[in-house]
Order: C-alpha cells, then sequence, then structure tokens
C-alpha cells in the first residue's frame, strides 16, 4: 500500500510528467487559454490515461513478450492507444450525451497526447507490475490535470493583464510555464 | 501572424526559386518550433546539451523526410476514412527503425534520449506535415517540406540546446569553454530553464518578425 501512495506522490509532484519530464506539452499548450476546455481536456485525458496505461502492460506482457516481438512495441502501443480512445468516444457517446458533449472534442487530440504513449513506455522501462502500472498512469494523468487547470487560470489572468505586444502568446505562456516548473522542483525534496 | 506569414509567401519570388519555396519556409517564417509552437515535448526535454539536440534533430529530419515521401506517394491509395491511422503506421515504423539504428551507433546516447526517440510518433510536427501538405502535394515537393521543416527543427532544437548548455555547463559539445571560476546556471539545465529559453526565442523571433512590418508601414507614412 505504501509502496503505491509513494508512486502516486511521485509522479503528481514530485517528478510531474509536464513540467519536469515535459510530456504531454501540446495540449498543454494548446488548450490551457480557458479554464472550461482545459477542465474538460484533463478529465477526458485521465480516463484514457489510466486506461491505455493498464492496456499497454496487459499487451506487452501477454502478447509481445510470449512471442518475442518486442520490437514492434511503439507500433502496437499507439495503436492500443488509437484502440482505447475509440473505445471511449463511442462509450460516452452512446451511455452520456451529456458528456460527450464535453468531451467529444478532446477525445480524438489525445492520440496524439505524447503523456500517454510516454507512459506506456516508461512502464516498460521501470519493470512496473500491473497494479504499478495501473497507479503510475493515474497519477501521471492526475499530475497532468492538476498543472493543466492551475496553468489556463493563470493565463485567463494572464489575458486580462498589459502584455507588451511581442511577448504576446507563447513566449509569456513558456515563461510562466518555467516559472511554475521552478515551483515544482520544490517538491523534490519530497521522494 | 498567420496575416505576416502569408504576406511573406507572397512575396514576389523569382520564377526558378518557386520549387526551392516549400523548402525555405520551414526554415524560418513557418519555422515548427519558434512560428508554430509545434513537437514542444522533445524541443524542451532533450535540449540541456548540444550532443542531445542534433541527434533528436535529425533523427526527426529522418523520419520526417522517409514518412513525407512515401506518404505523398501513397496519397491515392489511402482512404480518407483511415488517413490519420495509416499515416501513424508509416510514422511508426520509421521511428522504430530510427530508435534501433541509434541503440546500434551510441548506447550511451540512446540512453540520454531515453523515451524520446519512440516519443518522435507523436511529434505532431511530423503528423501535422503529413496531413497538411504530403497528402496533397507530389513527392519532390513534399520531400523538401520535410527537409524544409526537419532542418528548421534541428536549427531550433540547436538553438536552445547551445545557449542551455553553455550557460548552465559552461561547455559546448561537452568541451569546456570557460575557465573554470565561471559559477554554472544550474537553472539553464533544469526544466525549468528550457521553459524560459524557449520563451525568449519565441519572443526574439517575434521581435524579428515584427521589424519588416513596422519599417514598410513607416515607409508608406
Amino acid at each position: 500500500m505504501k509502496e503505491y501512495f509513494l508512486i502516486l506522490l511521485s509522479t503528481v509532484l514530485v517528478n510531474n510528467f509536464v513540467l519536469v519530464q515535459f510530456l504531454g506539452l501540446c495540449p498543454f499548450m494548446g488548450v490551457s487559454r480557458k479554464l472550461e476546455t482545459a477542465a474538460g481536456m484533463a478529465l477526458a485525458t485521465t480516463f484514457v490515461l489510466t486506461l491505455s496505461s493498464a492496456c499497454s502492460y496487459l499487451v506487452n506482457a501477454y502478447i509481445l513478450e510470449p512471442l518475442d516481438i518486442v520490437y514492434l512495441r511503439t507500433i502496437t502501443f499507439i495503436l492500443v492507444i488509437a484502440v482505447v480512445v475509440q473505445l471511449t468516444e463511442m462509450f460516452v457517446h452512446k451511455t452520456s450525451p451529456i458528456l460527450y458533449r464535453v468531451l467529444g472534442i478532446f477525445l480524438p487530440l489525445i492520440t496524439t497526447n505524447c503523456a500517454v504513449l510516454g507512459v506506456a513506455l516508461l512502464n516498460i522501462r521501470h519493470d512496473h507490475s500491473f497494479m504499478q502500472s495501473l497507479i503510475y498512469g493515474f497519477g501521471a494523468s492526475v499530475g497532468f490535470s492538476l498543472v493543466l487547470i492551475l496553468f489556463a487560470a493563470m493565463r485567463e489572468r494572464i489575458m486580462a493583464g498589459d502584455v507588451p505586444e511581442t511577448f504576446k502568446g507563447p513566449a509569456i505562456a513558456l515563461v510562466t510555464a518555467g516559472l511554475m516548473s521552478l515551483a515544482f522542483m520544490g517538491f523534490s525534496g519530497l521522494d | 501572424m498567420s496575416k505576416e506569414i502569408t504576406r511573406h509567401g507572397s512575396a514576389p519570388a523569382p520564377a526558378d526559386a518557386q520549387d526551392t519555396n516549400e523548402f525555405i519556409k520551414g526554415l524560418w517564417l513557418q519555422n515548427p518550433v519558434f512560428a508554430q509552437t509545434l513537437g514542444m515535448c522533445p524541443t524542451l526535454a532533450v535540449t540541456n546539451s548540444v550532443q542531445n539536440a542534433l541527434a533528436m534533430g535529425l533523427a526527426t529530419l529522418f523520419v520526417l523526410l522517409m514518412s513525407n515521401v512515401l506518404v505523398s506517394s501513397l496519397r491515392a491509395f489511402i482512404p480518407r476514412q483511415v488517413r490519420i491511422a495509416c499515416y501513424i503506421l508509416i510514422i511508426a515504423t520509421f521511428v522504430t527503425a530510427v530508435d534501433y539504428i541509434i541503440q546500434a551507433i551510441d548506447l550511451q546516447l540512446h540512453k540520454a534520449l531515453g523515451a524520446f526517440v519512440s516519443l518522435i510518433v507523436v511529434n505532431c510536427i511530423i503528423l501535422s506535415r503529413a496531413e497538411a501538405f504530403a497528402s496533397k502535394n507530389t513527392v519532390s515537393k513534399s520531400f523538401q517540406d520535410a527537409a524544409g521543416m526537419g532542418i528548421g527543427f534541428t536549427f531550433a532544437l540547436l538553438c536552445l540546446g547551445g545557449i542551455r548548455e553553455l550557460l548552465g555547463s559552461g561547455s559546448l559539445f561537452g568541451v569546456r569553454l570557460f575557465a573554470s571560476s565561471y559559477e554554472n546556471w544550474i537553472v539553464m539545465i533544469l526544466p525549468g530553464g528550457g521553459f524560459f529559453v524557449l520563451g525568449l526565442w519565441v519572443l526574439v523571433f517575434n521581435w524579428i518578425q515584427r521589424r519588416p512590418a513596422k519599417q514598410e508601414t513607416k515607409r508608406h507614412d
């Protein structure tokens, strides 16, 4: 139990996927202009990331390794992720039209979120067990959501502020993210 | 920004330079990192030294070239509904090849780049070039487009890697340039430094892009 808690703590705060490991920066920059869209993206990513982390572990352990075709890992994982995203979309579409309206536009984008593939690959690299993979995926997505929502809130404030013309857009956002990253370095003592 | 790009793009060019335009636009005006802010994860993650930046840039250039050429030559056969899946499969094939090639050439480098070699698959630059350009243009044009974008990406990585390694470790390509009294800016190698340096490069890019516009309006007055 303690071990799982440590994985969770380390992925959410200490080794935050976005600010410390640089995974999933495209949605972090792309959909953080409004708080509402950021929250939608965070929710959709949390679900898909946790599920695909577990699925890719199973595929690796029970299909790729017994058949000795680990060189197909990258291709297989990206297919697994695409399938999970597609299934999630169909499932949400059938069961909850309201949720579909909120999350629908974000789901296809998640396939190319490098955090999702990154988690699947890092699970293999760290030799995680099934439960560890599941927790690792969940922690990564909670960390992603936390940072995305915080960042979106900050960007809304920056929009209202008086930013020099050349600094507008990605430039000021990147410097803000840099400051956030420095703040997250403060957690590194927790390990 | 997009207005500016089209204005520059439509600037009168000599007739024989028409072909090279696809190549040149990726280098600066539509530079994937500075102008489009695409492919940020590898841009920030592997640029703590020039060597890593160069290796990552070349790997991406290779995948971009091969996938653009293949997508463009197969564009008549790929059904529209499953085109994204096809592109990803093509890209993933070349990424796997690059992954094993780097592993064979330099194991140390492969370790330093970590999972980011495999993550070239989800680099938005490659998919966006396949979807926006290669699927609609001839093979030779797609090749030029990929070469321009790939070299532009490598250039951006080197810009970042150069500054970060120089200030963060006082060296370039691992060769120490500053005297031992130089106090390293550790922050430049840390993740935060990556964000700062990229932010400042984007600022420089914006500033340079704006200057000609100002001069032109002054002339009109």
